[in-house]
């Protein structure tokens, strides 16, 4: 198959249009997806190769917009929502959580709700409190839903395609600042696994299961730490719901030492869950050191850029929390 | 049910509705409107002999709103509904025994006794569901609407809601998509005075739901909720303009919920008066009589239609009764799609 380099944003666009053409039942629905491309152009050009009534831009209503898209599932359609901000879908929570994902249930497994949401999401762009936020753990938190965090432009279209394929409700986490990473993407409408998470480095000392952008700074710090001989195994966590434990277990039972690193608050976070679902395993006998969390501040996103950096893990701060993980000095 | 013209009908002096529907049809409203009320007394008896638990929103009062909004629809359109939504369900033409089943939370109920009284839906026959939240299927209605026209079909999208949820967001979002993308979804507001303890006077800003329906558009439309002839009416014309392609209307229809609120109401918020004023106005008593006064159906007919109901109701409550519980092992069946 060829391969490409695309952005995520492109990776992403890409799947919506091979899922469009695959399939008639499957529109887009969003605010500004359409001739403005979307806030991050992710929809780009799409309207135009698709017309309005598949990509469509709703007014500025993400509960009415998130309901009809329920609904449109519901009888049969196949919608991908986009929300602008994902902290714009804090605005749409009955919708997802009261009825997208408890439908299926209530009704006795009788239907079916084949919805994408896809949440722009978090910090590092300079747009504050309610532009920033990192929400994912708070989707997962919700039998009924599905939530993925691609990493990867790879990850972004196959994630994104098994996604559009599920019968299930499915929250798309996208990081803002991964939308112009580029990587390579093959051509065809292949599938990422919803549920698999990926080893992306190997490392006898110590595991680092990351999210999103994380993942790339827990691979910068393991690299770093390379230099000290500390070898670190980084885990991109690709889906929280439903969670992979067994390459976590697997991951932790060979190096002893398990860092959880995450962009959303730290307390009641993706890392509390990973935590303590390590405690609660077979892995808890092999571990040598304490677990640690590195998740977001106890703080709203700031404005100021130092702040703002301080908020969330960066690649230096990793590196010395783990390098003192494995030398004992946590 | 059918369209056909009453062949018989006593032309001129007869209202569109009696000419409307044949007698079959007209005879299948008085049960369906029966089977509601018997229905809504069975489950209240139900509950205070302990047979059932939980709550439950009755609609004894509001008959002829939910048999007159479905009596002229197909199986293929669809509905949303509401917490008091039984009515919905069996104007829709739901079976009581698994509706029953579904309220004593039994496995051969409608949801597999998942769903309970709050979410009875049978989307095979087009009902999308109750709803435990107000407001909530407001924006579905919608979306049925848009798959509906997505997928070139004339059918419309009809959503019950009450006086209180228009008042929520949700409302105002819904009302306003159906109108600028002209989808064919009907409103019909159950207007029954009250959300929960709250009147209309208190909570609304405009004295009717449908004053509101000028800020999106569409035509809104008043009629009383306890006569199947204005309610259906209504909804005739406006189902009329969904198919062709003229968009959504709203229709409220005045009513009133003769036992309170649920089963933790003690009616402090309004009068023994109002309350005997609204029996009087009995839809049931209504249609009735003038089935009887145009010779539509004999006194005894009217009668059995009435013992029929019972028993079809009595028989659905011996079945609820007789139904399986579903097994704690079964839990977290079907949170996700089999594989999923």
């Amino acid at each position: 198959m060829a391969l490409r380099e695309l952005s995520y944003a492109e990776a992403v666009r890409e799947a919506l249009a091979q899922a469009m053409e695959a399939d008639e039942r499957v529109f887009l629905m969003g605010e500004d997806i359409g001739v403005y491309g979307g806030a991050f152009q992710v929809t780009g050009d799409l309207v135009h190769r698709f017309g309005e009534d598949r990509v469509m831009d709703t007014p500025i209503a993400e509960l009415g917009a998130a309901g009809v898209a329920v609904g449109a599932a519901l009888a049969g359609c196949r919608p991908v929502f986009e929300f602008q901000f994902s902290d714009f879908a804090t605005l749409a929570m009955e919708q997802i959580v009261n009825q997208a994902a408890k439908i299926r249930f209530m009704l006795g497994g009788k239907v079916s709700v084949p919805l994408v949401m896809r949440f722009p999401a978090g910090s590092g762009t300079g747009a504050a409190a309610q532009h920033s936020q990192s929400l994912d753990a708070w989707f997962a938190h919700v039998p009924g839903l599905k939530v993925v965090q691609p990493s990867t432009p790879h990850d972004a279209k196959g994630l994104l395609l098994s996604a559009i394929d599920d019968p299930d409700p499915v929250m798309v986490f996208e990081h803002k600042l991964l939308y112009k990473m580029k990587g390579d993407v093959p051509e065809d409408a292949y599938r990422v696994p919803i549920g698999k998470a990926a080893v992306r480095r190997e490392g006898r000392h110590v595991t680092l299961v990351a999210t999103a952008i994380m993942v790339h700074r827990a691979l910068e710090a393991a690299e770093a730490l390379a230099q000290e001989g500390i070898e670190a195994e980084v885990i991109d966590l690709r889906t929280l719901r439903p969670l992979d434990t067994q390459t976590i277990i697997d991951s932790v039972k060979k190096t002893s030492r398990l860092a959880c690193v995450y962009e959303g608050v730290k307390t009641l976070g993706i890392g509390a869950e990973i935590s303590a679902m390590i405690a609660e395993s077979e892995a808890f006998d092999y571990l040598d050191a304490p677990i640690l969390r590195l998740g977001g501040a106890e703080a709203p996103i700031p404005y100021n850029p130092v702040l703002e950096k301080a908020a969330v893990p960066q690649t230096d701060g990793i590196v010395s929390a783990v390098r003192n993980l494995v030398t004992g000095r946590v | 049910m059918n369209k056909a013209v009453r062949e018989s009908a006593p032309a001129s002096n007869l209202r569109d509705f009696y000419r409307h529907f044949d007698a079959t049809a007209l005879r299948e409203a008085l049960r369906r409107m029966y089977l509601i009320r018997r229905f809504e007394e069975g489950a209240e008896d139900a509950y205070t002999r302990g047979l059932i638990h939980g709550t439950m929103h009755l609609s004894i009062g509001q008959e002829a709103s939910a048999v007159g909004a479905c009596m002229d629809l197909r199986k293929s359109d669809y509905i949303t509904s509401t917490h008091r939504g039984h009515g919905h369900c069996i104007a829709k033409g739901a079976d009581p025994k698994l509706m029953f089943a579904e309220f004593f939370g039994k496995e051969e109920g409608y949801c597999r006794g998942r769903g309970g009284s709050m979410h009875i839906a049978d989307v095979a026959s087009g009902n999308l569901g109750a709803n435990g939240i107000v407001g909530g299927g407001l924006p579905i209605a919608v979306g049925a609407a848009l798959a509906i026209r997505k997928q070139k079909r004339d059918d419309v999208a009809l959503c019950f809601f009450g006086d209180g949820a228009s008042n929520e967001g949700a409302f105002h979002e819904a009302l306003n998509m159906a109108a600028i993308w002209k989808l064919p979804v009907l409103f019909i507001c159950e207007n029954n005075k009250y959300g929960m303890s709250v009147s209309t006077e208190r909570s609304m800003a405009v004295e009717h739901v449908a004053d509101r329906a000028s800020a999106y558009k569409m035509p809104g439309e008043i009629v009383d909720g306890n006569r199947i002839e204005d309610v259906s009416e209504a909804v005739m014309r406006a189902t009329a303009r969904a198919r062709a392609g003229e968009g959504p209307s709203l229709i409220e229809t005045k009513t009133y919920r003769i036992r309170g609120h649920s089963k933790s109401d003690r009616n402090r918020y309004r009068t023994k008066e109002e309350i005997e004023e609204w029996m009087a106005r009995d839809p049931i008593g209504h249609f009735e009589t003038n089935l009887e006064a145009f010779g539509i159906l004999s006194q005894d007919e009217v009668t059995a239609i009435r013992l029929s109901a019972e028993a079809e109701i009595a028989a659905a409550i011996e079945f609820a009764k007789g139904g399986t519980d579903p097994s704690p092992s079964e839990l977290t069946r079907d949170v996700y799609t089999a594989g999923g």
